[in-house]
């Protein structure tokens, strides 16, 4: 059996003077950073700071414009990821590259280069058991990865690259989408693995508590440039925040304010399939006040996009009723204008905007029909969208661009610039922050608080606990289709939270 | 800017299976030209061609604005003909004045329930419009064979079952000044009326939301379903007159010659065109020039007139694969390419 490269051990990396440009663009600027055998090594960033260009550098997908990859202390062309493969290099991407319908002997064998045209399953069955027993952390072979929790498909992943004969790995974003404990459990165990001289890996993220608390280095970089870095022991959150962070000061989540007020949203009694059409969705009772923020937390896949869908009309529900201060709601156009409710659905180019219509035009879907009137006022339209993308910063270089040519955090802008606009009384969110960057975050946080402060009943579906903890009045988690738990959010206890998302509750 | 260079790569790849041949393609495009474009008649003997074309053409375009691609306006055309042709034997006593607006809409009507019902199968039950709209133009098809063999059939037809021949009171005449029917205003109106609904109203922005991501449309609480059943609607009324307009201006009778292939080329028009309705107006008019150069590339070249069918075919397909060249070329989407 050749998979297993007859070479072991963690092997380092370092690239020298990196610069990758894209036309008239530098991704990457000059960027020399060095990964030693057997380190953990943490990569932060914000959004388009260039870590994805830097590891797909790496790993074969692009060709940098200028500069050298040292593999092993041994100068390296990587000319695609196969090459890279060879090398020892390997990734795990921010989603599972896992078949759901075999099992987890399945995928490991079928992930090879080299499986054979004729698998003699007893062979490799015995081999795959030698190989499991070897390593610090198991994963049952004969299941199908359907059925494997995030963390344990998230296990496999690494498994699957170690089978492969990984000295290298990268690692985007690998806890995601993991509970915290889930994360923490495999952040443990590759921190093991680097420890006992197994891999050496360099991990992208966002999320300074694991760079902390597992990481031994880290390299901070800044529109495409390495703007520092080191000992990990030797930094404090702030400094690291305060290398990511450009020159633009973070806006701070505004303090609360005001008066709980009368409820806004009610759900009583809603029961609906869920998307597999197999499950149900059962909301006994929620409830938004004006005044106030709920967050549902959860892992995602338990009902919080359905509810959403419940809530914008876009899937039917078998029973119960949905009250907008206090009359019945039926998710028509006139009905949510008149009630001044508004959307911000997750990933917002995908469910809130046209991609291939301009900047103006996708902030006049809500407003375009208000007066009533058959024909369109283009100049209204113009001279709104001009002062809306003035007061909401976005960056673009004109208002008749297709919003698709916008960066994330833009998009999102955009879209808080038509959604928040005007009198607001319920704001239905779903993961607002989703794959942005750190400035973008903190500011359209608090353009949610003002909302709140101004009266507005919010409603957040989040995957992100920080997000609900940071900005909600009140905590709600959703699993298994159901909302399984309810607490006042400066009284409620993270652990207590994570118990109900496994669902253990 | 594509589908000019897929208009020019079609005419390319034909050129070379005229050499294949032994055919010159310079004559054949010298052919085409002076067929279609030469001359005062040739101009409108092309014109009369275009006119259900760019009806025809509208019946793909209005609900591909809404993200649905309907290939079967050749069964609105050809229920409208018949309705036309029926209603205008029922009102052979009355005026002109009263007939011809009642067949224009008895066509349109037909049309409009014909793709219409495609949009609501669509909405309402997930029926896959593509082939709906397809199948249901053959439906459409036998549904006239059946009606003018049997229930409509004028005895007095012998070789061609047709209806009885329409009144000479209800036969449309030419534009004063051409020998061209009034199909074409209307036609040329019909797509200037399409933009003005689509650009400067709020239904049609409304259209162009649902078009370019109904996940948003549905958000903003749009009326999809309404959309999608007017739009269809619409395009089927308008292929329907096309239908009105070759019963009353050119046939004289609803029989099989309607389904004359026109639908299909509108499909072709509207896709050259990218949907756009004032487009479809200059498309139509070259297609339509290709198709009146038939009988003359027939006789000088001594090649099948299907020949121009191979050429719209050979069109057809490079407008389908340059739609996956989109935002692949910098100098068609500049804006993508600058962030990573």
């Amino acid at each position: 059996m050749s998979t297993v490269a007859t070479k072991r051990g963690a092997i380092g990396v370092e690239t020298l003077h990196m610069t990758m440009r894209f036309g008239g663009f530098t991704a990457l600027d000059d960027c020399s950073i060095k990964i030693t055998p057997g380190s953990f090594h943490a990569l932060l960033g914000e959004n388009g700071a260039g870590k994805s260009t830097l590891v797909k550098c790496m790993m074969g997908f692009y060709h940098a414009t200028s500069g050298e990859i040292l593999v092993d202390r041994r100068e390296a062309r990587i000319t695609d990821p196969r090459a890279a493969h060879a090398l020892g290099l390997g990734m795990v991407y921010q989603h599972f590259t896992l078949v759901p319908s075999l099992t987890v002997a399945e995928n490991l064998v079928i992930s090879r280069e080299d499986a054979p045209r004729i698998i003699d399953w007893r062979a490799e069955r015995a081999d795959l058991q030698a190989f499991m027993d070897r390593m610090p952390f198991q994963v049952p072979l004969d299941q199908s990865v359907r059925a494997l929790a995030a963390g344990e498909k998230q296990k496999l992943e690494i498994l699957k690259q170690l089978y492969l004969g990984r000295r290298f790995l990268i690692l985007d974003e690998p806890t995601s989408v993991l509970t915290p404990d889930e994360a923490d459990e495999v952040l443990s165990h590759v921190r093991g693995l680097c420890q006992d001289g197994v891999i050496s890996v360099l991990m992208i993220t966002h999320k300074f508590r694991e760079v902390t608390a597992y990481a031994d280095q880290v390299s901070v970089l800044r529109r495409g440039k390495l703007v520092g870095g080191g000992r990990v022991a030797e930094l404090d959150h702030t400094d690291m925040a305060a290398l990511m962070m450009s020159d633009a000061t973070l806006a701070r989540p505004a303090p609360r304010s005001g008066m709980r007020g009368a409820p806004v949203l009610e759900l009583d009694g809603i029961t609906a399939r869920d998307r597999t059409g197999l499950k149900d969705i059962r909301i006994d009772r929620l409830c938004v006040h004006a005044g106030e923020i709920v967050g549902v937390a959860g892992i995602s896949g338990n009902g919080q996009m359905e509810l959403m869908e419940i809530l914008t009309g876009q899937r039917p529900y078998r029973s119960g009723e949905i009250r907008v201060k206090g009359a019945p709601y039926t998710a028509r156009r006139d009905d949510a204008q008149r009630h001044n409710i508004r959307f911000l659905p997750e990933e917002p180019l995908h469910n809130a905007c046209a991609p291939r219509m301009s900047v103006s035009d996708n902030i006049a879907f809500r407003s375009f029909d208000r007066h009533g009137g058959f024909w369109l006022s283009s100049r209204d339209m113009r001279a709104r969208a001009s002062d809306l993308v003035q007061q909401f910063k976005v960056k673009t270089t004109s208002i008749d661009v297709p919003i698709s040519a916008l960066s994330g955090g833009n998009v999102q802008r955009t879209v808080l610039a038509r959604e928040l606009s005007g009198e607001v009384d319920l704001l239905i969110i779903s993961n607002p922050c989703f794959g942005l960057d750190f400035s973008a975050v903190s500011e359209i946080r608090s353009r949610i608080m003002q909302a709140r402060n101004a009266g507005a009943a919010v409603l957040i579906l989040s995957e992100d606990l920080d997000e609900i903890m940071e900005l909600t009045d009140r905590v709600l988690v959703m699993s298994g289709g159901a909302l399984t738990y309810n607490a006042a959010t400066a009284e409620a206890d993270i652990a207590t939270i994570g118990y109900h998302m496994g669902g253990h509750a | 800017m594509l589908p000019i260079g897929a208009l020019l790569a079609g005419c390319a790849v034909f050129s070379l299976f005229l050499l294949l041949q032994g055919k010159s393609p310079a004559e054949f495009f010298a052919l085409v030209y002076r067929a279609g474009f030469g001359t005062a008649f040739s101009w409108e003997n092309t014109l009369s061609r275009a006119a259900p074309l760019l009806l025809a053409a509208l019946c793909v375009a209005l609900p591909a604005r809404l993200g649905l691609v309907v290939i079967g306006g050749e069964g609105a055309i050809v229920l409208g003909g018949v309705g036309a042709g029926f209603a205008g034997v029922l009102l052979s006593g009355e005026p002109a004045g009263v007939a011809l607006p009642v067949m224009l809409l008895a066509a349109m009507l037909l049309g409009a329930l014909w793709i219409g019902a495609i949009g609501a199968l669509r909405h309402y039950r997930g029926v896959n419009e593509t082939i709906a709209s397809l199948l249901m133009a053959y439906i459409a098809i036998a549904l006239m064979n059946h009606l003018v063999e049997g229930p409509l059939r004028d005895p007095a037809s012998l070789n061609k079952p047709s209806t009885a021949p329409l009144n000479e009171a209800l036969r449309v005449g030419t534009i004063p000044g051409w020998n061209v029917h009034w199909g074409l205003a209307f036609g040329v109106v019909a797509c200037v009326l399409a933009w003005v609904l689509i650009d400067k109203t709020t239904w049609g922005f409304a259209a162009r939301i649902a078009g370019g991501n109904v996940r948003a449309a549905q958000v903003q609480a749009l009326p999809v379903g309404k959309l999608i059943l007017s739009f269809t609607a619409l395009g089927g009324a308008f292929a329907g007159m096309a239908g009105f307009f070759e019963v009353a201006a050119v046939h004289g009778s609803a029989n099989a010659s309607l389904a004359g292939g026109y639908g299909y080329t509108g499909i072709l028009i509207a896709f050259l065109a990218r949907h756009n309705p004032l487009a479809i107006v200059p498309v139509a008019i070259l297609l339509a020039g290709f198709e009146a150069s038939s009988g003359l590339v027939q006789r000088r070249m001594d090649l099948p007139d299907a020949t121009v069918l191979v050429l719209q075919g050979f069109v057809f397909m490079a407008i389908l694969m340059s739609e996956t060249l989109y935002g692949r070329f910098k100098v068609f989407a500049p804006e993508r390419w600058r962030t990573v």
